[in-house]
């Protein structure tokens, strides 16, 4: 019985963990965005297959190629990333070229979401095991990064896009060289 | 007036609520002095005096939205003349605080019917579980009369209402959310009983029998309200899909879970006096729960597709009751664990033994799901942003799911205390070999996931398991309950093979048409008649006419719109469903692209209504359940009132 008494303890102090967890979050500004520790880093080398038959995949040399451009890491099982479609699609009218990241996706979901939401990507890699999107410090999608032609990134968007954002990252990409 | 008179009612409710607090607290304290026993006598006239204020302020706030009175803030900016009458009224609980008022009412409601009918346990233990729930009453009081009063008066008084949210002008509003609300109330109601029976130290089988119904009752309630918002997810928001793992849908998940180990863990106590301590624990949890997922939902910490009511100083107050009730709860339980004895033993090859099993697996589904939800929350905390989606969820959930239905195809055919495999080899043998054709058959003729072939597998065997109970018993003579239990887990079957099917066989077309078009899915053909403007009452819409047949068969109309709402303005997609026996056609129409051409959207998804056929067969179980036991509790008491009387004669 002592021992079961030792674990109801155990309970009340993880429950306090938790609680103090809701507080802390609670006490946080929502909105205030950490600047990303990638800033100012190039994009290590990668070759991603083509996630969908009708866009070419993605390498780290498309991205150095020269034209300053936005990265978007998405999901086709990413209910954020269904939100921020119309402000990718308005970015890309607006003038930005657009690469995207398909994390751990199939073709055929992919290509289902394109349709839908539309596709404002020029090329699409899929990457089934996180292995590029670990590597360029995103840790969840949607993210957006904007990379210079010279292939580093000058600014890391965390979460999707929302109207607000998108004169935003037209200026962070005028920054970067467009 | 009419609004101040709501208010009134709700403060008095509230002072009642302190009243039966002070008075429950001190007469199950100090039994037996005068004074105690003169304080006892007010506490069931409180719980019910404090139900009838309760429901009167609700009523009042109904009749407020009905007749549009714009004077209330709440109805100025939630409500609108032109909104048709059914959703004026449930546009009382359309929003944060009138929902909370429904939530206070039904829990009043509770409080007074238990302070009305309840007398099986020692009077004491009544006392302290009465006092208990006015105390999460009070919480709940203070939240709405000091950070969410729904009565506030406007002035000057606006000359028309903002509207409502149009994504929720639905059919499925008016009774989605009050359908989850009833079950946390309920859940709140076992709550108090566990709190009065540990307080008291009475956690016996009779304690476990009275609270079973209340829980009996809000797993129903929670049961029905996650298959319709699985179902009203799946027609409004026109993604096709009946569960996203969204952090809202995952908070109406975690109370159920736990209301399902509770239900089993409560019937072990009341039959067999065994698992005390994990009855408690799974009381406590069940509120934690509900409490957990109000949080998660009105406080905005986490990101959501259901973003509504969203505000982080309601959160605080939420959090500051949650707190309060869990942790003092779980500090009450680690204090009195001594005297949560423990209970009788059984062998793990027993009735007793497969539900703990059950009870373990659902914890563990249910710990997963906490874990995957809170997650993006702790690792904010050191700025790094996740988001947590159906690739850990689904497998995950497996890992516990898939064996936990194994052992419930097995756990009804064991005896109490302690059987022997033997005895039910042949029952086991053939579910087993059902389960191993059924995944030949698939693996031979289709191509298709582990999981869901697993899952078909498993839905067919447990299908004919959970009718083996029956075998060899008089169809006549068979309880109630067991009727309940063979249906509800007759249901789970069912909803597997509707959500196994659909993940392995649906089709998908995503064309842009012509009118005149034909586009073919499955084995329906659909042709593209017209696209038409229409209107609605506070919507206008561009609506596809279409013809379908199926394999060739009679043709038959569909016609799904995209509508846009003007007050508010905002767009939603009005799917059309052409239901049939073997599935369902999932018919929506987006925007018109440049060259003329309409964007339609075309699901085939063989058997996905079994999904909700199968909640509501789930929960069907339960209400014969919930019928039978209280049948015997109404005959028990009639039986025990003759033999009162008898004596009472035989005295004379």
């Amino acid at each position: 019985m002592t021992r079961f008494r030792y674990f109801l303890w155990g309970v009340v102090g993880v429950t306090a963990a938790l609680f103090g967890l809701f507080a802390y979050q609670l006490s946080q500004p929502k909105d205030e965005f950490v600047e990303s520790a990638m800033i100012g880093e190039t994009i290590p080398a990668f070759d991603l297959p083509p996630a969908v038959e009708f866009r070419p995949g993605l390498s780290s040399a498309n991205l150095a190629d020269g034209k300053p451009k936005l990265l978007n890491v998405f999901a086709s099982w990413c209910v954020p990333c269904r939100a921020e479609a119309p402000y990718l699609d308005e970015l890309e009218r607006r003038g930005a070229e657009i690469v995207a990241v398909a994390i751990r996706d199939r073709p055929q979901d992919v290509s289902a979401f394109l349709e839908i939401y539309g596709n404002p990507f020029s090329r699409i890699g899929s990457d089934e095991i996180s292995a590029v999107q670990l590597s360029i410090g995103s840790s969840g999608v949607p993210e957006t990064f904007v990379i210079d032609g010279s292939g580093v990134i000058t600014y890391q968007h965390i979460g999707d896009i929302r109207a607000a954002d998108v004169p935003m990252l037209l200026a962070k990409l005028q920054e970067a060289g467009a | 007036m009419i609004a101040e008179f709501g208010l009134v009612a709700l403060w008095l409710a509230a002072a009642l609520a302190g009243l039966q607090l002070l008075a429950g607290f001190l007469a199950a304290r100090d039994g037996g002095s005068a004074t105690a026993e003169g304080l006892a006598l007010l506490v069931r006239p409180a719980a019910v005096v404090q139900a009838l204020l309760c429901i009167a302020s609700f009523l009042t706030l109904i009749y407020l939205f009905a007749v549009t009175d714009l004077s209330v803030k709440l109805v100025a900016t939630s409500s609108h003349s032109d909104k048709p009458m059914i959703f004026k009224i449930a546009g009382a609980w359309g929003q944060h605080e009138g929902s909370m008022l429904l939530w206070v009412t039904v829990m009043a409601a509770s409080g007074g019917l238990i302070a009305l009918i309840e007398r099986r346990l020692p009077e004491r233990t009544m006392l302290a579980t009465l006092a208990a729930q006015a105390f999460v009453g009070l919480g709940f009081y203070a939240f709405l009369l000091f950070s969410s009063n729904p009565f506030e008066r406007l002035n000057p008084a606006p000359a028309e209402g903002a509207g409502l949210n149009p994504l929720l002008q639905d059919i499925g509003l008016a009774f989605h959310p009050p359908t989850l609300y009833f079950g946390y109330v309920g859940l709140s109601v076992a709550f108090s009983f566990v709190v009065g029976a540990l307080l008291t130290r009475q956690v016996t089988p009779e304690f476990a029998r009275v609270m079973r119904p209340w829980v009996l009752g809000a797993w129903i309630f929670l049961t029905i309200g996650i298959t319709a918002g699985s179902y009203w997810a799946y027609y409004e928001l026109g993604w096709g899909g009946w569960w996203f793992w969204d952090p809202v849908e995952n908070a109406s998940l975690m109370p159920w879970l736990a209301a399902t180990a509770l239900l089993h863990s409560a019937s072990v106590l009341a039959a067999r006096d065994a698992l005390r301590a994990w009855t408690v624990m799974l009381g406590v949890v069940a509120f934690s729960m509900s409490m957990v997922g109000t949080f998660l939902v009105r406080s905005g910490i986490l990101t959501s597709v259901h973003a509504f009511a969203v505000d982080p100083e309601r959160g605080s107050f939420i959090l500051a009751l949650l707190t309060l009730y869990i942790g003092g709860a779980l500090v009450l339980f680690a204090l009195r664990a001594n005297t949560v004895a423990e209970g009788e033993r059984f062998s793990i090859m027993s009735r007793e033994g497969a539900l703990v099993i059950n009870n373990v697996a659902l914890s563990a589904i249910l710990g997963i799901v906490l874990l995957g939800t809170l997650y993006p929350l702790l690792t904010e905390a050191f700025d790094v942003r996740v988001s947590v989606g159906p690739p850990y969820f689904n497998p995950v959930g497996a890992i516990f799911f898939l064996p936990m239905l194994a052992v419930l195809a097995v756990g009804p055919l064991l005896r109490w205390r302690k059987d022997s495999f033997a005895r039910i080899k042949l029952p086991v043998a053939i579910v087993g070999a059902v389960f191993v054709a059924v995944l030949v058959l698939v693996l031979a003729l289709a191509d298709i996931g582990i999981l869901p072939l697993l899952g078909l597998a498993l839905s067919v065997a447990v299908a004919i398991a959970s009718f083996q109970p029956m075998m060899g018993r008089s169809l006549r003579r068979l309880p109630l309950a067991v009727w309940g239990m063979v249906i509800a887990h007759f249901g789970v079957a069912v909803a597997l093979f509707g959500m196994a099917s659909d993940t392995a066989f649906q089709q998908e077309r995503l064309v842009a048409a012509n009118v005149g078009d034909v586009v073919e899915v499955g084995s329906w053909e659909a042709r593209l008649d017209a696209v038409t403007p229409v209107s609605g009452p506070n919507w206008t819409a561009i609506e596809a006419r279409m013809k379908l047949s199926y394999d060739g068969g009679a043709e038959r109309e569909a016609r799904p719109q995209a509508r846009s709402f003007w007050s508010p303005p905002q767009e939603t997609s009005e799917v059309a469903l052409l239901t049939r026996w073997n599935g369902q056609l999932y018919v929506a129409i987006g925007n018109q692209a440049q060259d003329g051409r309409w964007q339609l959207r075309l699901w085939w998804k063989p058997f996905v209504t079994f999904i909700w056929y199968g909640g509501l067969l789930i929960a069907l179980g339960g209400v014969l359940a919930l019928i039978g036991r209280v049948a015997t509790d109404v005959r028990r008491r009639v039986a025990a009132g003759k033999i009162a009387q008898r004596k009472a004669e035989e005295a004379s």
